[in-house]
């Protein structure tokens, strides 16, 4: 599918039907339309168990008018494994069909529990595009801490409670565990970005087509549910991610740091904070000491990042 | 007999036998991890592949865990798929047993049956096995290394079989005959073997064609017709399973049925046994016969389905059954197999006199000493559970 540079390009067709369950403001299904979209050709679908899941596919309805695989939740990278060597071997020697396999999982199906198998896939390297979609809790089951968690965050399991205010530990960096596999292409994207976000639905189309997968993924997905904020601000929240250097948006080819979308003059990271339910308690005086650690964080996070841009290749 | 594959006659221990069966099962996609004792099925699986003998993918999953759902997402795709485990890898598998009977994949799985930590012991026992009886997976169970090389071939045709869609256990004694060589008679090659399993015909498989939505979710208005269903489907195929058994005598000159009789039909006491044993107990029984004892040998090669009505019709009127079970089911009112036989015969009416025997825990040799003190065993009305040949 070729590049865009505005959203009216993207074509009408949707493969992802509208009736399903997921809440108002969601980032989940712009993400998921714009990726059947923008990886042509025949396509099919692995999902863990999450909200995307559950969500579209309520017996006797679906969502889905592309093959679609539950397996389990800590699997769907192994279940794609499967498909993909089943594609491979059934081309060489019966009648097989050549498609793309594009996986989604959460963060807690990606970060935690099915770390193991998305590390395995990666290391065999698969030919498939994996996208975790990060809304930075357990949202299906209720908004518990995951690994994608951010610090000082509010959820069921790390309430902003009168000792402990919110999540005391630091989101885990995926996106390089990812790249210490080496894997061929890896990005971040937005909603905030469409278009950014789109170019690189249509770059991994293309590596897929030449078998240059895995592919790795890292969306920003926002929950208003989740992150206790209203529905009309979940684009507003993705944009300031990006703005106050908390979420950078850049991708790897090849061992080529790119960062997409430069930040000169970052927002001050409260702008985020306070449009979230789950942060709220952050911008009292006795929890300034969370808010400096979460500012030293972005800081050394972005910084680490241009070095590495800097560098030809990371590989 | 006539029979219609050519064959050959070779020594071979119980993984290489399955690893061969496999091979000339033309598989497409194999995914295992390697654990003992099935280990070997895995290298000389590996080395047909990295020879060039077998065209396959040979997916070396990081966990036994993604080993089957790699293979539920083969199997889905259409490839004809194998794995196999033993114990701890069943058991890492658990989550996903389900789910690959659920969406009535057809996968081949050799379980080298082995004892569940702790303590741990790569020996046999039929945890594992038993672990898994009620997830919707068919199960064989080998009495020596021919029986598991032919049953491996049979699991394939009857899992992809239009009217079956359910994945297949091959159980084989861990050590007893994963590693022992027996002589057997395998086909010559893996195009002796296309007529009696050609190429996998996968119905409602992945294709952007046709899509499909795999593994939905159903919530209480539908979940309950969907097992209801599945358990029609499920114990509706050993009527399947029996022909594919007489297809394969015809093709092989080998015999199958669900269960093995030895003396049953006038004896007094029967021993109902799994795997290798079976051959022990029939050595000990014809022996006992000559001694004039009334007793018989009843092995099952089908644990699940389990054969309920041809099991109760056995031995209905057997004065005393002794059910040896190889595991221990902690506070059920007795072993796993002991269990399967006392509700089968309830099932058809029947109270016969039951003795529970355990026995070759974690690989405990079972010797014709231990057979003879559950002889006599027998012999007690009050004795009812035995372990035999334990200390203390």
């Amino acid at each position: 599918m070729s590049r865009i540079r505005r959203l009216n390009e993207i074509p009408r067709e949707e493969l992802f039907t509208s009736g399903h369950s997921l809440c108002a403001g969601c980032g989940i299904p712009p993400m998921v339309k714009m990726a059947l979209k923008a990886i042509d050709g025949d396509k099919v679908v692995v999902n863990a168990t999450c909200c995307l899941e559950v969500a579209t596919t309520l017996y006797p309805h679906t969502s889905w008018l592309v093959p679609w695989v539950h397996n389990a939740f800590e699997n769907a990278a192994a279940t794609a494994s499967g498909i993909e060597s089943a594609m491979k071997v059934l081309l060489r020697k019966r009648d097989g069909k050549k498609y793309k396999i594009i996986v989604f999982g959460g963060d807690g199906g990606t970060f935690d529990i099915g770390l193991q198998s998305l590390s395995g896939a990666l290391e065999r390297g698969h030919n498939f595009l994996y996208v975790c979609y990060d809304n930075e809790a357990y949202m299906n089951t209720g908004i518990q801490r995951s690994g994608g968690t951010p610090l000082g965050a509010a959820t069921t399991t790390s309430p902003a409670g009168r000792v402990i205010p919110g999540k005391p530990e630091n989101k885990k960096n995926l996106m390089d565990i990812v790249i210490a596999h080496r894997v061929p292409y890896a990005a971040t994207i937005n909603p905030a970005y469409p278009t950014d976000m789109w170019n690189k639905f249509a770059k991994a189309s293309e590596f897929l087509d030449k078998n240059e997968g895995p592919i790795f993924f890292h969306y920003y997905s926002p929950c208003p549910v989740g992150w206790r904020m209203d529905t009309s601000l979940s684009i507003e929240a993705a944009r300031l991610a990006v703005q106050t250097r908390l979420w950078p948006v850049y991708e790897v080819d090849h061992g080529k740091i790119v960062i997409n979308i430069r930040v000169n003059k970052p927002k001050p990271i409260e702008e985020y904070l306070k449009i979230q339910g789950r942060f709220r308690h952050l911008l009292k005086p006795e929890n300034k000491e969370v808010v400096e650690r979460l500012k030293r964080y972005i800081e050394s996070n972005w910084n680490r990042l241009l070095k590495l841009a800097e560098l030809g290749s990371i590989y | 007999m006539n029979t219609i594959g050519k064959q050959v006659r070779l020594g071979l221990n119980g993984d290489e036998a399955v690893a061969y069966a496999a091979y000339h099962a033309d598989v497409d996609v194999i995914s295992a991890y390697p654990i003992t004792p099935q280990t070997i099925i895995v290298e000389r699986l590996s080395e047909f592949v990295y020879n060039g003998e077998l065209d396959a993918e040979f997916i070396a999953v990081e966990s036994e865990h993604s080993a089957l759902s790699a293979a539920v997402g083969a199997s889905l795709a259409g490839a004809r798929t194998f794995t196999a485990t033993a114990s701890q890898g069943l058991a890492l598998m658990y989550e996903i047993l389900y789910i690959a009977s659920s969406l009535r994949t057809s996968i081949v799985m050799a379980l080298g049956n082995r004892a569940f930590s702790a303590p741990i012991n790569i020996h046999c026992s039929h945890d594992d096995a038993y672990a898994a009886r009620d997830a919707g997976w068919i199960q064989f169970f080998a009495e020596n290394v021919q029986e598991a090389y032919d049953l491996t071939l049979i699991a394939f045709k009857v899992s992809e079989d239009k009217k079956v869609l359910f994945p297949s256990i091959v159980n084989l004694d861990g050590f007893i005959l994963t590693h022992s060589v027996e002589p057997l008679t395998i086909f010559e090659d893996k195009k002796e073997i296309k007529e009696f399993l050609p190429d996998r015909e996968a119905v409602n498989k992945i294709d952007p064609s046709n899509p499909i939505t795999y593994g939905p979710l159903a919530l209480p208005d539908y979940y309950m017709e969907i097992k209801k269903q599945q358990a029609e489907a499920f114990n509706s195929t050993p009527a399947r399973i029996k022909e594919v058994f007489s297809e394969y005598e015809e093709f092989s000159g080998r015999s199958y049925s669900p269960l093995k009789k030895l003396y049953v039909d006038d004896a007094d006491i029967v021993f109902v046994v799994l795997g290798s044993t079976a051959g022990t107990m029939r050595t000990m029984v014809k022996k006992w016969r000559k001694n004039g004892e009334k007793v018989g040998v009843l092995s099952l090669t089908l644990y699940r389905p389990f054969p309920s009505r041809e099991v109760a019709e056995a031995l209905k009127d057997v004065d005393t059954i002794v059910v040896m079970d190889r595991s221990y089911s902690f506070g059920s009112p007795g072993g796993q197999l002991y269990m399967d036989v006392a509700a089968a015969l309830n099932k058809y009416g029947r109270y016969n006199r039951l003795i529970n025997a355990i026995y070759g825990l974690g690989g405990r040799d079972f010797t014709p000493e231990m057979a003879e003190d559950m002889l006599h065993a027998t012999k007690d009305p009050s004795i009812r559970e035995i372990w035999v040949g334990v200390r203390g």
